[in-house]
């Protein structure tokens, strides 16, 4: 038979508690896109640079950016630095972690873009007396950002729910890790996830909508 | 003056420049004409530095382009190309696509860049398209447009690569006039075009080209009027 009994109140007393997690939450989030895009940036860059060495470094990280899980990677900021002697905080080890992941997969969206930008657009900046790195960040670039940038808000809907993942190395100030503690002392396991998992939902709706909405205003033509 | 000395240029095994000799002087407009493949692009590219040569030299005004301590971003400066695709920036509208070497390249204020793109862009006919992004515009408009963007840097010479082969019929005669009018007021012009009455009409020498060899070149009158080389016969035959 069906014996739950629900007990809501406890679950919305807890709600300011809560929305100060998801601050947290949303601070690392967009703390790890920031970072991953100039990441992201570089490794391009790398990959553009016609290094074997750079283009090597820039191909291992998405490599195992992409073909690992989240978990790992942020493992590896926490306990993997750690045993080298670098011992970072979860919230940087979680923060390191998924912008390490952000980074492999924005570079990939970049990667993906370029193919779409003819390679004459270049020469034409090229004839026009730029210097490659002029014709990247003046004629390329911006092109390349407009196409990825859809994707990219995939990524930062991604990027909000990998904190989740910060319970693992200890993380309780975000929103997991915030309703972990309350469900520890109280056992409302339900209630607390539930109402969490509304939170995170609207989060990242809430970024793909701003997303949708700043695209239309960024790319006018 | 452009001096071209015995250049040869081969991508693979196959030999697209086999030892070309052409020098062109200042205010000089001259057209190349020759079929598909006879290497006519290339010796624009390899003017400009966009390609490499394998033997000989190319100089412009004394820089030799190819020589090793040559700057080309500095020399492009003063080497305009406008080619067959129009290559409008699409993120850019028609203004900010004049005025972004200037001011990048040359590191001139955006005034004094905005001041000399309107000028030019008044000057190919799109003064009223500045803040238009180029999709909104024909192909003979992104065309201008290109001109005008390669006008911008103050080149000393231009070098137009079938800049109205990808147009719409109908659209080729604006380009074409706006060429005229270049070479009107003494614009030192390499034209490569399929188009020979234009050829007949503007140029001061129109040279052959046939598998990678200039065939011949001559003043229009004499080249379209009394050919020697039984290849260029054939070409002009097939083109009429
Ligand atoms: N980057 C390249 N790599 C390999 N082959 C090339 C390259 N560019 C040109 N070619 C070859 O060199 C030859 C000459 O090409 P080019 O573009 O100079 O001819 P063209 O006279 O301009 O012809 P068209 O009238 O078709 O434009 C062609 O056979 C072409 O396929
Ligand atoms: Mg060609």
């Amino acid at each position: 038979m069906f014996s739950y009994n629900f007990h809501w109140n406890q679950a919305f007393k807890a709600l300011p508690q809560m929305l100060d997690g998801a601050l947290v939450t949303l601070q690392i989030a967009l703390l790890s896109m920031a970072i991953g895009l100039v990441v992201a940036l570089a490794l391009t860059l790398f990959r553009l640079s016609g290094n074997r060495i750079l283009n090597g470094f820039a191909t291992v990280w998405v490599e195992i950016a992409r073909n690992t899980p989240a978990l790992f990677q942020i493992y590896m900021a926490h306990f993997g630095l750690g045993s080298f002697g670098i011992h970072l905080s979860p919230y940087t080890a979680l923060l390191v972690g998924i912008a390490f992941n952000n980074a492999g997969y924005l570079a990939e969206n970049f990667r993906g873009a370029l193919k779409a930008i003819p390679e004459t657009q270049t020469r034409a900046g090229r004839s026009l007396g730029m210097t490659p790195l002029q014709a990247f960040r003046y004629i390329v670039m911006p092109q390349m950002l407009r196409i990825a940038f859809l994707p990219a808000t995939n990524q930062m809907v991604w990027a909000i729910l990998m904190t989740s993942l910060g319970v693992t190395v200890g993380m309780n100030t975000d929103l997991a890790g915030v309703t972990q503690a309350l469900n520890a002392v109280s056992f409302r396991t339900f209630e607390f996830f539930a109402l969490a998992a509304v939170i995170y939902y609207v989060i990242a709706k809430a970024v793909t909508l701003a997303a949708r909405l700043a695209a239309t205003r960024m790319f006018r033509y | 003056m452009i001096e071209i000395e015995n250049v040869r240029k081969s991508f693979g095994q196959l030999e697209v420049l086999k030892g070309i000799n052409l020098t062109v002087q200042k205010g000089e407009v001259l057209t190349i004409i020759g079929g598909s493949g006879s290497g006519k692009s290339t010796l624009l590219t390899c003017i400009n530095g966009l390609e490499t040569i394998d033997a000989g030299r190319i100089v412009v005004d004394g820089t030799d382009v190819h020589a090793k301590g040559t700057d080309l971003n500095k020399l492009r400066r003063k080497l305009g190309i406008v080619f067959q695709q129009f290559n409008a920036f699409p993120h850019l509208t028609v203004l900010e696509n004049v005025m972004l070497a200037p001011v990048k390249v040359l590191g001139q204020s955006k005034a004094e860049a905005e001041a000399m793109a309107v000028k030019q862009l008044t000057h190919v006919g799109l003064g009223d398209k500045l803040k238009v992004y180029p999709s909104r515009m024909s192909g003979g408009q992104q065309q201008r447009m290109a001109i005008a963007r390669a006008l911008a840097m103050s080149p000393a010479y231009m070098l137009f690569d079938e800049v109205t082969s990808a147009l719409d019929p109908q659209l080729v005669g604006e380009v074409l006039d706006t060429l005229r009018m270049l070479a009107s007021e003494g614009m030192t012009m390499i034209c490569v075009t399929h188009e020979m009455k234009f050829a007949r009409e503007v140029s001061d020498r129109v040279a052959f080209f046939h598998k990678g060899v200039m065939a011949e070149i001559a003043p229009p009158e004499e080249l379209f009027g009394a050919p020697k080389d039984p290849e260029l016969k054939t070409f002009l035959a097939a083109t009429h």
